[in-house]
């Protein structure tokens, strides 16, 4: 799809700028021209929704950095003035806190889209890859993002997930001392959480780059799973998919709205309205949402390295699913028995977020310890990676899939007959 | 040589994360347990983490010494008083039986345990239980259940008198 350059410039300047840097060529042929599938759907909206909550939690972040002080003693205070004395200040700490949020609902969306539709299989691997890295420099960005208002959430997840280093056998205890620059977490951890947590999102954003390069090209897959055969199975990314992405976006922003101005503490705890304190955990501690299925991974491990493992290893092999998938048809629609595994695995994070989000020896309805459903759902996890989606790829019949993506969406008479839509 | 080059031009950029000469200079404190009572537990602070010191009652010692301890998770003392091998014998946790003295950072992921009294009782052991992710000590502070790997540690203290004791 990344074929030969279509941008031709009109004007004597555009000649002039096109010789020396072509940046407007490679806009044009990126978001203008980019011959796109004509069959995406909704699910395909969020890749352009993330790249905008990247801009805003960039824009955001910049600007509460301006009020921030990044001081044991001084940053839960530093946030109330932000929340109080700060013109707008509340306005923006909440955009940013539930913008966090926000970015990981869509990212979520985005990761179960590509799943469901096989957009991680060849020739599409790196795309996956790299976006695995994004996902989790998204995890290490919103982790230290948090441990800097310094409530006591803050400080006790800070101090948790340091610890998880410390299983790490022999030089686990000096790796933990390395990060928090102290024998605890402390003023010294706080400095340095800030720093990377400004810094990281402008990797992300390098990162991004290359994701989005490397979608350039093989381009878009697209919900029928097969490959683009012929112009007339494409529309220009401009109008058609700019439009389509806009209308989402605004969709979603008006949900965004919904918690920044009617429910901003939502996705927050109580608990961080309470000044760090050393002294005391508070009695239940939970992560944010979007990281409750690993933690309940972690607590329904009766052994801290083995927990620490396997929590790991649930995001790390994210990293082999386009090898671990043996089937040759992407997308769900036709494999009809991956399709019910699939929702199964949807069922299962949710569930195990649930078993995360409730104390350890809670129970559902009064009798099924929520620790052995967690065991259950991490079971599933696994097996759904490295047992189903290897052997339901060789023994399923998948459906017959359509000839082109333009007769899918059009039938076998227009589609013959049918050329480019008039731009 | 590059390597080497690379290697030595790296490290202040890895060690500058290393705890301070400031944060190295720690400090013992020594605090005065005259006024608790038994089945009390006081928190203190010590190097930023918090310090138990709690004195048993003669039904919480009589509990911890009827301990099997080849049958403890954790069978070594963690005792920094006592060389690396000491067996988790009750005497062993707590130099004079009645007080008990441990550093309270759970030895899973950090929190600090809740202490249990016979009027709330916090898990099955009688001594202290970690709400983060359930581990459960006794009234030695020796790991009984739960994805803590060791026993509570226990700092180095002296007695400096009848009712004081240093720490560190």
């Amino acid at each position: 799809m990344s074929g030969p350059s279509t941008y031709n410039p009109k004007s004597g300047f555009e000649k002039w700028i096109d010789t020396r840097l072509p940046l407007p060529r490679l806009l044009h042929d990126t978001v203008h021209t980019f011959p796109t599938p004509r069959n995406l759907n909704i699910w395909y909206t969020f890749g352009g929704i993330l790249t905008f909550c990247l801009g805003v939690q960039i824009v955001t972040g910049i600007v509460l950095a301006m009020h921030y002080v990044a001081n044991a003693g001084l940053a839960f205070d530093s946030v109330e003035a932000i929340m109080r004395d700060v013109n707008y200040g509340w306005l923006i700490r909440y955009i940013h806190s539930n913008g966090a949020s926000m970015f990981f609902l869509a990212v979520y969306i985005h990761m179960f889209r590509g799943l469901y539709y096989g957009s991680y299989k060849a020739p599409r691997e790196l795309i996956w890859i790299i976006g695995v890295l994004i996902y989790l420099l998204m995890m290490a960005t919103a982790f230290f993002g948090y441990v800097l208002p310094w409530g006591q959430m803050s400080f006790w997840g800070a101090t948790v997930i340091t610890n998880l280093f410390s299983a790490i056998p022999v030089v686990g205890g000096h790796i933990a001392t390395w990060l928090w620059g102290d024998f605890a977490v402390g003023d010294a951890t706080l400095n340095r959480f800030f720093s990377l947590h400004y810094l990281l999102p402008f990797i992300i954003a390098g990162v991004v780059g290359l994701h989005i390069w490397a979608l350039h090209v093989p381009g878009n897959n697209n919900p029928l799973g097969i490959d683009v055969k012929s112009p007339q199975d494409t529309v220009p990314f401009h109008p058609y998919y700019t439009v389509k992405d806009a209308f989402y976006l605004v969709l979603f922003v008006i949900l965004f709205a919904v918690f920044v101005f009617y429910a901003p503490n939502f996705f927050g705890n109580p608990d961080n309205y309470q000044p760090a304190n050393p002294l005391v955990t508070p009695p239940d501690i939970v992560p944010e949402w979007y990281l409750l299925p690993f933690y309940a991974m972690l607590r329904s491990i009766p052994s801290k390295l083995m927990g620490v493992i396997v929590m790991a290893g649930a995001i790390v092999t994210l990293v082999f699913i386009p090898w671990l998938d043996t089937s040759r048809v992407r997308s769900c629609r036709f494999r009809p028995l991956m399709k019910q595994f699939f929702w199964g695995l949807l069922v299962c994070c949710i569930l195990l977020g649930y078993c995360g989000s409730q104390s350890v020896d809670a129970a559902a309805f009064g009798i099924i310890p929520l620790v052995w459903v967690a065991r259950l759902a991490t079971i599933y996890y696994f097996a759904f990676f490295y047992l189903i989606m290897p052997i339901v790829g060789l023994i399923e019949t998948p459906r017959k899939l359509p000839a082109s993506i333009a007769q899918s969406v059009l039938g076998d008479t227009a589609a013959a007959s049918s050329s480019l839509p008039a731009e | 040589m590059a390597g080497v080059g690379l290697a030595s031009a790296a490290w202040p950029f890895i060690d500058q994360m290393n705890p301070s000469s400031a944060a190295l200079a720690l400090a013992s404190i020594e605090v005065d347990i005259s006024s608790i009572q038994p089945g009390q537990q006081v928190v203190y602070k010590w190097r930023g983490h918090p310090l138990f010191v709690r004195r048993r009652t003669p039904k919480e010692i009589a509990e911890s010494k009827a301990v099997d301890v080849n049958s403890l998770p954790d069978p070594l003392a963690e005792n920094a008083n006592l060389p690396a091998g000491a067996p988790a014998t009750d005497a062993n946790r707590a130099t004079k039986p009645e007080w008990l003295v441990l550093i309270g950072v759970c030895t899973h992921l950090g929190c600090t345990p809740t202490v249990s009294t016979p009027q709330m009782p916090e898990g099955d052991y009688g001594g202290w239980l970690c709400h983060c992710h359930g581990s459960q000590y006794d009234t030695a502070g020796r790991i009984r259940k739960g994805p803590a790997p060791r026993n509570l540690d226990v700092p180095p203290y002296t007695f400096t008198s009848a009712t004081k004791i240093k720490v560190g």
